[in-house]
């Protein structure tokens, strides 16, 4: 078909055309509006690569929650009094950093065009993989993420717990322990309420199907934890529910959980089957879901958290 | 038979890509931001559904013909709620 | 040209347009926004690397996939660390940006 390759043009065209709105906008909202919509060009560019997966994480993660954290930040920023007048750089200083910014795009670019013409893949491996201990995994990306390279995934939850301790103990000594500021702190607004009543159920649904047809189609634990954290935000924008404090307990269980798991599941398998992260085959697909629910969890409680912010004190 | 539903899907088509063409030139042209949040919701309503009914009849199975109806619904959803956000902004700030 | 090398061509543009803004701009806030870009374009070079190692039956490899979705949390994670610094830097010196001299210029020196 003729039609696909002007797409793959246009498509290419726009990524690079918002990205240069966002870089150039003159303010920061404007910027970060270029950004999510660049977010979601850049998912039609991963659909392209074949990577559904991918596109699914970018828009709801790379695109929506990233957005959602830089406008909170923006608005917490506005809030504040002096801001620094912003010194613009001279114009040899924006040259030189444009010759800069050229030569690295065309190291990157010539590379590109280098790659070795026979490419080098580990997708036998990883069938093999899939095949093997993820028994029954129609979706090699979820085989991959669990079982092949399970150790990489259990470190990301790890980073996460990480990140949203290192958010909580940005905050001042005074306040550790209360809550973190409400997302909205005007009073309930009538649409804003209707819509988190209305989509909030709907989007928990979906995001449990997600995760659950993770096993066999495009979809994962990732991608449906990051549309269960959109519902909970969604319900914190309507002031219908506000954010926990960080003390409370089961906080700190709901965030521990996936790693934890997943670490005890790690552990079980040096005892169980051999080695360490391995299945036994025959519950390998039971085993893995099971390990899945409790990531779901664990991303739902952290994505909320680190966008909330550290606690900060109540003015009561 | 086939070629019937062919045809029904790219006039369906069609139809919404119009309609989001005319919502595209009427948020570069439209003088106010009011003005532009009318001509977005023309793009999402009529232009999306338009569209989804067009893809209907190649869908798979019944499951994915309801899902793609659900989207629309969802999308109508978001879009009347933030549309209201966004002019109660706009009539407060004029931002 | 195939899709896989215009998509590579377009991440490597997008570094170059990522790195400008990091390097240019003195809001913190489009630093990080830049930064970002960077890695989306980081990413979308991997994207590629697994779309040409299709073989094996799939249509990719699933593995820099993998990484890539991995690499979309963390990247998230690290910018709301990021964030949060800046929030409360912005909140201590009273002034947002990333310039010493500003600081201290104003708080004659002491600051938390």
């Amino acid at each position: 078909m003729s039609l696909l390759p002007i797409l793959d043009v246009v498509l290419a065209g726009l990524v690079i055309g918002v990205a240069i709105f966002t870089i150039t906008a003159r303010e920061l909202f404007a910027s970060v509006v270029g950004y999510v919509a660049y977010g979601l060009l850049l998912a039609f560019v991963w659909i392209r690569l074949y990577a559904p997966d991918v596109a699914l994480t970018e828009a709801a993660v790379g695109s929506g929650v990233t957005g959602v954290l830089l406008i909170t930040a923006g608005k917490r920023l506005g809030a504040l009094k002096n801001a620094a007048p912003e010194a613009q750089p001279g114009f040899a200083f924006k040259l030189l950093t444009g010759v800069l910014a050229a030569l690295v795009a065309s190291a990157l670019g010539a590379v590109i065009l280098m790659l070795p013409d026979p490419p080098p893949s580990l997708a036998p491996e990883a069938a093999a993989a899939a095949d093997g201990a993820g028994a029954g995994l129609g979706n090699p990306i979820t085989a991959v993420l669990m079982s092949y390279r399970s150790l990489d995934t259990m470190l990301e939850k790890i980073v996460l717990i990480l990140a949203v301790v290192g958010v909580w103990s940005v905050g001042t000594d005074k306040a550790w322990g209360s809550a973190p500021a409400p997302l909205r702190q005007q009073e309930p607004y009538a649409p804003m309420v209707f819509l988190a009543q209305m989509l909030a159920p709907v989007g928990a649904l979906i995001a449990i199907h997600i995760f659950w047809t993770g096993a066999n189609a495009p979809g994962g634990a990732f991608q449906g934890g990051a549309l269960l954290a959109a519902m909970w935000m969604v319900t914190m924008m309507a002031r219908l529910t506000d954010p926990p404090r960080i003390d409370t307990q089961w906080l700190r269980v709901a965030l521990v959980a996936g790693p934890a798991v997943f670490l005890i599941s790690g552990l079980a398998g040096e005892v169980v089957a051999g080695a360490f992260f391995a299945y036994p085959p025959s519950l390998a697909k039971p085993i893995i879901l099971f390990i899945e629910a409790f990531m779901v969890l664990s991303i739902a409680a952290a994505l909320p958290m680190l966008v909330a912010g550290p606690p900060s004190e109540r003015p009561d | 038979m086939i070629a019937l539903l062919d045809l029904f899907s790219i006039a369906a088509i069609s139809a919404g890509t119009f309609f989001f063409l005319a919502g595209t030139v009427g948020l570069l042209r439209f003088p106010d931001s009011l003005t532009r949040l009318h001509a977005l919701t023309k793009a999402d309503n009529l232009g999306l559904g338009l569209v989804a009914l067009g893809l209907i009849p190649h869908a798979d199975s019944a499951l994915s013909a309801l899902k793609l109806i659900v989207i629309w619904v969802l999308v109508l959803l978001s879009g009347g709620s933030t549309s209201q956000l966004i002019g109660r902004a706009l009539r407060r700030g004029r931002k | 040209m195939t899709p896989s090398v215009l998509a590579g061509l377009t991440g490597a543009a997008l570094v170059g347009f990522g790195l400008y803004g990091l390097i240019l701009h003195p809001h913190p806030l489009r630093k990080l926004l830049a930064f970002n870009l960077m890695g989306s374009g980081v990413f979308l070079i991997f994207g590629i690397v697994a779309r040409r190692g299709a073989s094996a039956g799939f249509s990719f490899d699933p593995v820099p996939q993998a990484m890539v979705i991995t690499g979309i949390v963390v990247a998230f994670a690290a910018s709301a660390i990021a964030v949060a610094l800046i929030l409360r830097l912005s909140a201590e010196s009273g002034h947002v940006t990333l310039d010493p001299e500003v600081w201290t210029g104003s708080n004659g020196g002491d600051t938390m």
